[in-house]
This record gives C-alpha cells, sequence and structure tokens, in this order.
C-alpha cells in the first residue's frame, strides 16, 4: 500500500499493540456465538432459505494478528438496473459483536466486490450473506484461524 | 485525537464506462468500546459507521461499519466512470462528525 506514510504506519502500530496489552489485562468481555450471528441474520431474513454460490469470499485460512485481517469478496451479477446486489452483510461468530459490516450497492456499482481489513478475537467462522435484487438470499461461510486475537472486534 | 485524514486512491482521468478500483482509507482509532484504560475503566466506543460513495451526487455504494472493523479503516470498491464528474467519499463518525473527500474524474 504506497499510500501509507510512515507517520501513519507507525501511529497504526501504536494502536495495534495498545490494543493487545488491553486484551492480555482484561479478557472478560462476552464473546459472540453461533447462536447469535443466526439470531441476527433470523432479524434480518426470517425463515428465507439460503442459496449455496455466487459469494466468493477471500479471506486468509490462518491470521496471524487478529487485529487486522484482509478480507475481499465479490458476488457474481450483472449490476444492471433489473438484476442487481443489493446489500452484503459479515457477521462473526467469535466477536463481542456479531455484526463485521454491511455494504449496500446500487445498479451503478459496476460489481458487487469490495475489500476491508477486519478484527478477530480468535479463531471462527465468518458468515456472508448477500441479498439480490430479486429476494433471493446466499449464503456462504469461511473459518479463519488466529494466532493473536484482536481486541474488541 | 486530531482529525482523521482521509487519503483515496482515484485516477484523475478515465475512458468513458470505465470501471475503475477505488482505494480509501482513513486515520481513525475505531475504538471499539470494548477496551478498559488502566484504571479499568471502559474506554466508551468511538468508530466511523458509515461510509458512503456518490457520484455527481448520486449514491453508489455505502458501508456500515462495525466495531470489528480494524483502526485505520480500509475500504477499497468498484466504481463506474460514465462521464467527467466529481466522486464524492463520506466517512460518518459516532459523535455525527462527517469528514469527506472530493475527486474529479476527466473523461477524455
Amino acid at each position: 500500500m504506497t499510500f501509507i506514510t510512515g507517520a501513519t504506519r507507525r501511529a497504526f502500530l501504536a494502536t495495534a499493540g495498545g490494543g493487545l496489552t488491553a486484551l492480555v489485562v482484561a479478557p472478560s468481555s462476552v464473546l459472540a456465538d453461533a447462536k447469535m450471528v443466526a439470531d441476527e441474520i433470523a432479524r434480518l431474513y426470517g425463515g428465507k432459505s439460503f442459496k449455496e454460490g455466487r459469494i466468493k469470499l477471500d479471506l486468509p485460512s490462518i491470521a496471524e494478528n487478529g487485529l487486522v485481517v484482509p478480507l475481499s469478496f465479490e458476488v457474481e451479477s450483472p449490476m444492471t438496473k433489473a438484476d442487481y446486489v443489493k446489500t452484503v452483510h459479515f457477521f462473526a461468530e467469535g466477536n463481542p459483536n456479531p455484526q463485521v459490516a454491511s455494504f449496500t450497492f446500487t445498479p451503478f456499482a459496476p460489481k458487487a466486490a469490495a475489500s476491508i481489513r477486519i478484527r478477530l478475537a480468535k479463531t471462527q467462522n465468518i458468515v456472508a450473506i448477500a441479498e439480490m435484487s430479486n429476494g433471493d438470499v446466499y449464503k456462504a461461510t469461511k473459518e479463519v484461524k488466529v494466532t493473536i486475537g484482536g481486541c474488541g472486534g | 485525537m486530531a482529525t482523521p485524514k482521509p487519503r483515496v486512491r482515484i485516477p484523475s482521468t478515465a475512458k468513458a464506462g470505465e470501471v475503475i478500483e477505488v482505494k480509501t482509507l482513513i486515520s481513525h482509532e475505531m475504538e471499539s468500546g470494548q477496551r478498559k484504560d488502566s484504571s479499568g475503566k471502559p474506554i466508551p466506543r468511538k468508530i466511523i459507521k458509515l461510509f458512503i460513495a456518490s457520484f455527481n451526487g448520486e449514491e453508489i455504494f455505502r458501508a456500515d461499519w462495525y466495531p470489528a472493523i480494524s483502526a485505520n479503516p480500509y475500504q477499497s470498491f468498484f466504481v463506474r466512470v460514465p462521464e467527467t464528474g466529481t466522486f464524492t467519499f463520506q466517512w460518518v463518525d459516532d459523535d455525527g462528525s462527517v469528514y469527506k473527500s472530493e475527486h474529479k474524474v476527466t473523461v477524455g
């Protein structure tokens, strides 16, 4: 990443170090579990059945540092006014909160794809749910093994 | 904390209809609300909770962020450049502040 200057990188590393210290001192927070994620998905999509496929998830199988885990995805779609990806939600089964991020696309976006960096408190499953403009809902899951947990996911 | 500084990587010229990847980064602690200070008091949550990308005032893409987003949040995504115009990127903080970055892209 050429646009991370030395100064911000140092600031970032300082923040990351602080997070790790706090995790060691205060590991008492209650973590989410698979049921909390399932409840949140049920709240959003009720009794809908989920389809397989179309979601390409790019997450490391092993993350050495849970504070910064790269997450990229692409959902197959023509992205036209008649047929596009409306929303993509990400959930974490082992963080303090089940939600990670939700992306809202429009037909003006040429691709339903994005990249972010996330915090993972421990080894856990990441669940992706993609809702299409016709109401179909797709689901994908990937496990990420975390060596050093990121505090406060 | 210093005012968060957005950085955006986007070309200033493009071909009509060209699809480009926009890469953004903003300096922000993304305090999750889970950490405690040295006296054991919880540090209150303060994160950027929303990112919005638009072109000539029309929304293209938005991201709702939760405390699971890493400090100094990175967000990349794709846009199409239909014509010469201005892309606006906005980050909305928990405290209501909006950090904004505008980029003109010329089709030629």
